[in-house]
């Protein structure tokens, strides 16, 4: 008994110390320079929580297969896994902690809901863990364009029905020990529950707000892993999963700001489908240009500003940009990105598909830094982005988008959109930049367009 | 109940710890800080670990959280450290 007693003091020092190391980890993984180191910290604090966690364990052999499974599965896919594909990856390995603290709260139920507050802490961490396990799930099915079901199909509007009738069955489920009994399992039913709550709660959200999405159910895996520590009185889940929670809600806001919508309005209501009130008669004529003339127009540039979309991912042109990018500086061109917070689906997209075509970060720019000086730029070249650089947001008081931060390419001197087609953004509003004077559209596949003008510069 | 208002305050402390500590990160960072603090919250198995183990059923639990924890953590630093790798300055 003495050796229980000296393993959980040594184990409560250890997890301090576990505990300073991810709080300096993660502050760490804030800031260009000390990333990298950050995530090794926060690594090394998680190896020796779990192996001072792994030797108190009585019998843990079937424990280690577990984890040797995990370790194997995980790295393998991490490995494996193509930089485009990372934002479901990061959904999919979230939804495993979700599921993960699912289980804690489900096990540690049928071992000691003795009092109120245990009992209630179960029933929310069940909730919580849930929801963002197959939440995640169904973000991942998005992004990977494995799942896809309209927001208007009759799938959604049940899943949406049973998410709501989850609340309420949730309510009832906190205040169910000073009920009157009813005969029923009521946890069972819970349990079923939760896991349909989470597809409900995400099928409804469209592509354009996946951003927002995924950095909330990143917090919510945290505050599932916080409320799992409170459960099993263990204070490194509960620092841990503090953190995680709190850097989730910095994200969340930081991608609500950027399109000026409260998350409630994200998350529940969406874009009004479709706004007549908008101005959309007096659009006028596009004018198309081709890669001959649009190469001509590049050569004689002394500043170009690049600003990635969605559309960049899609057609996957980040290489072919960075090797225009590097080409028009050959040429003596000033090149910049403008990158928008919520440009394509999860928080900071683009820069990852821009490092990964090994863009230095420093040519990055934000829209706060771009738009002060966008009468100087002589081109601006939109690829595949859409409602981040649509004039109506700052000209239009009555577009359902008015008020969200842009990239104010109209006022570059030229601007050329590389397009598939004329239809709208993610918000369905028509976007009036396309009809401006000074724009030019460059039809058809962005990874071709670009590789067009790539080659009409090394003739 | 004490026990439970003591870690309930290092449940806020730490919320607003993380909340001044990541306050302003910049946009090229905010993948891998999602990223990485996804493999963080598989800090759930530390949580799987210590799991009654007592019926057939709880063993089960504690083997699957166990392993779908060890996934997320694995599987989060890693896909983290590659995304952190390729970021350059000029």
């Amino acid at each position: 008994m003495e050796f229980f007693s000296e393993i959980s003091a040594i184990q409560n020092i250890v997890y301090i110390i576990s505990s300073i190391l991810f709080i300096t980890g993660i502050k760490m993984l804030g800031k260009e320079d000390t990333a990298v180191k950050g995530n090794f910290l926060s690594a090394f604090a998680m190896f020796i929580a779990v192996g001072i966690t792994v030797i108190g364990v009585v019998d843990p052999f079937v424990l280690l297969i577990g984890i040797a499974l995990g370790a194997i599965i995980g790295s393998s896919i991490a490995l494996k896994v193509k930089m485009t594909s990372i934002p479901e990856m990061v959904a999919l390995f979230n939804g495993f902690g979700g599921l993960a603290t699912f289980l804690i709260a489900w096990s540690e139920f049928n071992s000691i809901p003795d009092n109120l507050f245990q009992h209630i802490l179960i029933v929310v961490t069940v909730f919580i863990g849930g929801v963002t396990f197959t939440g995640s799930l169904i973000a991942y099915g998005k992004l990977s364009e494995k799942i896809k079901i309209a927001k208007t199909s009759i799938i959604t509007k049940i899943f949406t029905t049973v998410f709501y009738a989850s609340l309420i069955f949730l309510t009832y489920s906190i205040v169910q020990p000073v009920m009157p009994i009813l005969d029923f399992d009521f946890f069972t039913v819970l349990l079923v529950l939760t896991l349909l709550a989470g597809i409900g709660f995400v099928l409804p959200i469209g592509g354009g707000d996946m951003p927002v999405v995924i950095s909330l159910l990143n917090s919510l895996s945290g505050i599932a892993a916080a409320f799992a520590g409170l459960l099993l009185l263990n204070n490194v889940l509960i620092v841990a999963g503090s953190l995680v929670g709190a850097s989730g809600l910095i994200l969340t806001i930081i991608m609500a700001k950027a399109m000026n919508r409260s998350i409630t309005n994200i998350l529940f209501v969406g874009y009004a489908s479709s706004s007549s009130s908008s101005t959309s008669e007096e659009q006028g004529e596009v004018s198309p240009i081709s890669v001959g003339d649009a190469y001509l127009i590049l050569e004689s540039a002394s500043s170009v500003l690049i600003v990635p979309g969605y559309g960049m991912a899609v057609a996957q042109a980040q290489h072919v940009v960075r090797e225009l990018g590097e080409l028009l500086e050959a040429n003596g061109t000033e090149v910049k990105y403008g990158i928008h917070p919520v440009a394509g689906r999860m928080p900071g997209h683009m820069n990852v598909l821009l490092a990964e075509a090994n863009v230095p970060y420093d040519v990055l720019a934000e829209p706060d830094d771009v738009n002060p000086t966008m009468d100087a730029v002589d081109v601006a070249v939109v690829i595949g982005a859409n409602d981040v650089v649509n004039p109506s947001a700052t000209e239009e008081p009555g577009s359902p988008i008015y008020g969200m931060p842009i990239i104010e390419v109209h006022k570059a001197k030229t601007v050329f959109v590389l397009k598939r087609s004329m239809s709208s953004g993610f918000a369905g509003v028509q976007n009036p930049l396309f009809f401006k004077q000074n724009t030019r559209m460059l039809f058809g596949d962005a990874k071709e367009s670009i590789g067009g003008l790539v080659s009409e510069f090394k003739e | 109940m004490e026990t439970y208002m003591l870690l309930g305050f290092v449940l806020i402390l730490s919320i607003y710890l993380g909340l001044e500590l990541i306050s302003k990160v910049p946009s090229t960072l905010h993948t891998p800080l999602m990223s990485g603090a996804n493999a963080i919250s598989g800090i759930a198995l530390v949580g799987a670990l210590v799991l009654s183990t007592n019926s057939n059923l709880q063993g089960v639990i504690a083997f699957f959280a166990v392993t779908f924890a060890s996934i997320n953590v694995f599987g989060g630093y890693l896909v983290t450290n590659r995304m952190l790798k390729m970021f350059k300055k000029k």
